[in-house]
């Protein structure tokens, strides 16, 4: 396998008393498209604010290019943070500002260049994403995907060594869709990034990792290559890669059972009303 | 039982709040601002917060201060104290209605604004996205809203108050008949600079202080729901005007009793 940029190490995550993440390990090669795949609200979003250093593990070791995330000083993080990018849902495009200013953001306020060299960084960004007519525009007039794509060039402004993704295809239209995949692949090869990619949306994900992990129930329970992927025998994996609507993984959020349930109710019920 | 629980819950969570709110504040001020980044932000909270407070702010005074000589002239007049007016309308908004209404008009106005505006913010990931792009939200979104807020309210209290003696002039001079020369020279005999108007701005300090403090963490610190957001700019108003209050009494009595 290729050089490592990030490596979480023995990572457990708590939120209040919910495990999210219960001792997981894995790492993310240079320069490949790695996915990290799973149900919702199993906390693939907060995988990446861990990555970020916006939360701290309960225990283990977040590495960034041999740099434990959680341990640096709050200087040192947002030093760190300089070399990383991260594409945010909702594209968390400055409201108050245009589409140029939002992506001069970054560049204006880390280095000291004069206007007319950003100018150029900026409609070259704007270019690589096919957003350079919309460079006056406020974030409220752009559709959902042009949305995005300029929160892509925000996030590439500074040349950053690692993105991660948050949930880049979620209510896309196909057309959309089709121009990030694209976007994601294409950027990561010619800028030579590393990329991680949060989702669930399988054959999206599956036609441009490097390498997938899924994660359930706190663990990891399947990795590999796409093709190692779509052969996995395990039944956790095959309920999430065919979208199966029962399985391991249940159809019914965790209750008491149905018909104690039904009458302990109407014995409430009963007791209200007498 | 359960009482002592919530009474438990609610008491930790209070101060909890307490810590979080002063942890915001140091972080966002503790720090040497970079004038050529920072001064543009400041100008353009400076507007957001003060310049659109202005019409309700002097629309108020000028009706306030209408209304204060049109009361005091019907109750001096019994006397034949109508002469009094000036220094009663003048040191009443200097003392006391100037920084107390300016407050809570500004809390309604900016403080609810503030609120609503970094809340959202918050809940747009705009806030986060600062974070991941090295950029402190503290010092980039907090830190010039607060100052632009304690700028603008000792501001706004001064025109108030002066909009409000114009009004009282308006109302008791050219209407009821007052003389205006007695009207101007009692007032400026009887309102002292230390006592009345420092006074005054003094208090305008702190209720900028507080309510700026609890707009800001109020949004930096709320759900990132459209619920949070508006219980957020909700107890903005409320808290800011309780303290308002609360305040105004005990810096009164600090101040003007013997």
């Amino acid at each position: 396998m290729s050089e490592i940029l990030v490596d979480i190490r023995n990572m457990t995550f708590k939120r209040d008393e919910r495990v999210i993440y219960d001792d997981i390990s894995l790492s993310i090669p240079k320069g490949k498209v790695t996915a990290i795949m799973g149900p919702s609200g199993i906390g693939k979003t907060t995988l990446l604010r861990l990555i970020g250093g916006q939360l701290k593990p309960e225990s283990g070791n977040i590495f960034f290019d041999g740099k434990d995330i959680p341990r640096l000083s709050r200087n040192a993080l947002f030093e760190t943070r300089k070399r990383m990018s991260m594409l945010f849902q909702s594209g968390a495009l400055f409201s108050d500002m245009s589409v140029y200013d939002n992506i001069a953001f970054p560049i204006r306020e880390h280095t000291n260049l004069p206007e007319n060299l950003i100018e150029k960084m900026v409609l070259m960004k704007l270019e690589a994403v096919g957003l350079r007519g919309a460079r006056d525009l406020r974030p409220s007039e752009l559709s959902g995907g042009m949305a995005r794509r300029a929160a892509l060039a925000r996030s590439i402004a500074l040349d950053p060594e690692l993105i991660l993704y948050d949930e880049p295809f979620a209510g896309q239209d196909p057309i959309s869709m089709g121009v990030i995949v694209r976007l994601i692949r294409s950027l990561n090869d010619a800028l030579g990034l590393t990329s991680v990619v949060v989702s669930h949306d399988v054959p999206e994900v599956m036609g441009i990792a490097d390498y997938i992990y899924i994660i359930a129930e706190q663990k990891i329970i399947g990795q590999g290559t796409p093709e190692q992927i779509a052969e996995q025998t395990s039944p956790l994996v095959r309920q999430f890669v065919n979208g199966e609507s029962d399985g391991p993984v249940p159809f019914h959020f965790k209750a008491a059972p149905y018909r104690e349930e039904l009458i302990r109710k109407t014995a409430f019920t009963n007791r209200k009303g007498g | 039982m359960k009482q002592f629980y919530l009474l438990g819950r609610n008491t930790i969570a209070t101060i909890s709040g307490i810590g979080r709110a002063v942890i915001l504040l140091l972080s966002a001020l503790a720090h040497v601002p970079n004038p050529k980044k920072g001064f543009p932000l400041l100008l353009n909270q400076l507007y957001a917060v003060g310049v659109l407070s202005l019409v309700i702010i002097i629309v108020s005074g000028t009706f306030i201060g209408m209304v204060l000589a049109l009361q005091g002239y019907t109750i001096l007049v019994g006397y034949g104290a109508e002469a009094s007016l000036g220094p009663m309308v003048a040191l009443s908004l200097i003392r006391e209605l100037g920084p107390v209404i300016a407050a809570l008009l500004f809390a309604g106005r900016a403080g609810s604004a503030l609120t609503a505006e970094i809340g959202l913010m918050k809940a747009t990931e705009q806030l986060s996205s600062l974070e991941m792009m090295a950029v402190d939200p503290l010092r980039r979104v907090i830190a010039p809203r607060f100052w632009a807020g304690m700028i603008s309210l000792p501001l706004l209290t001064a025109m108030f108050s002066a909009v409000g003696i114009l009004g009282a002039h308006l109302v008791g001079v050219d209407w009821l008949g007052v003389d205006g020369g007695t009207f101007w020279s009692v007032m400026q005999s009887q309102v002292d600079f230390e006592k009345d108007i420092l006074n005054g701005i003094i208090k305008s300090i702190v209720f900028a202080f507080v309510i700026t403090w609890i707009a800001v963490f109020k949004g930096y610190d709320c759900d990132p729901t459209s619920e949070g957001i508006s219980k957020a700019t909700t107890a903005t108003v409320v808290q800011s005007s309780l303290w308002v209050l609360s305040l105004d009494f005990i810096l009164t009595a600090l101040m003007f009793t013997k």
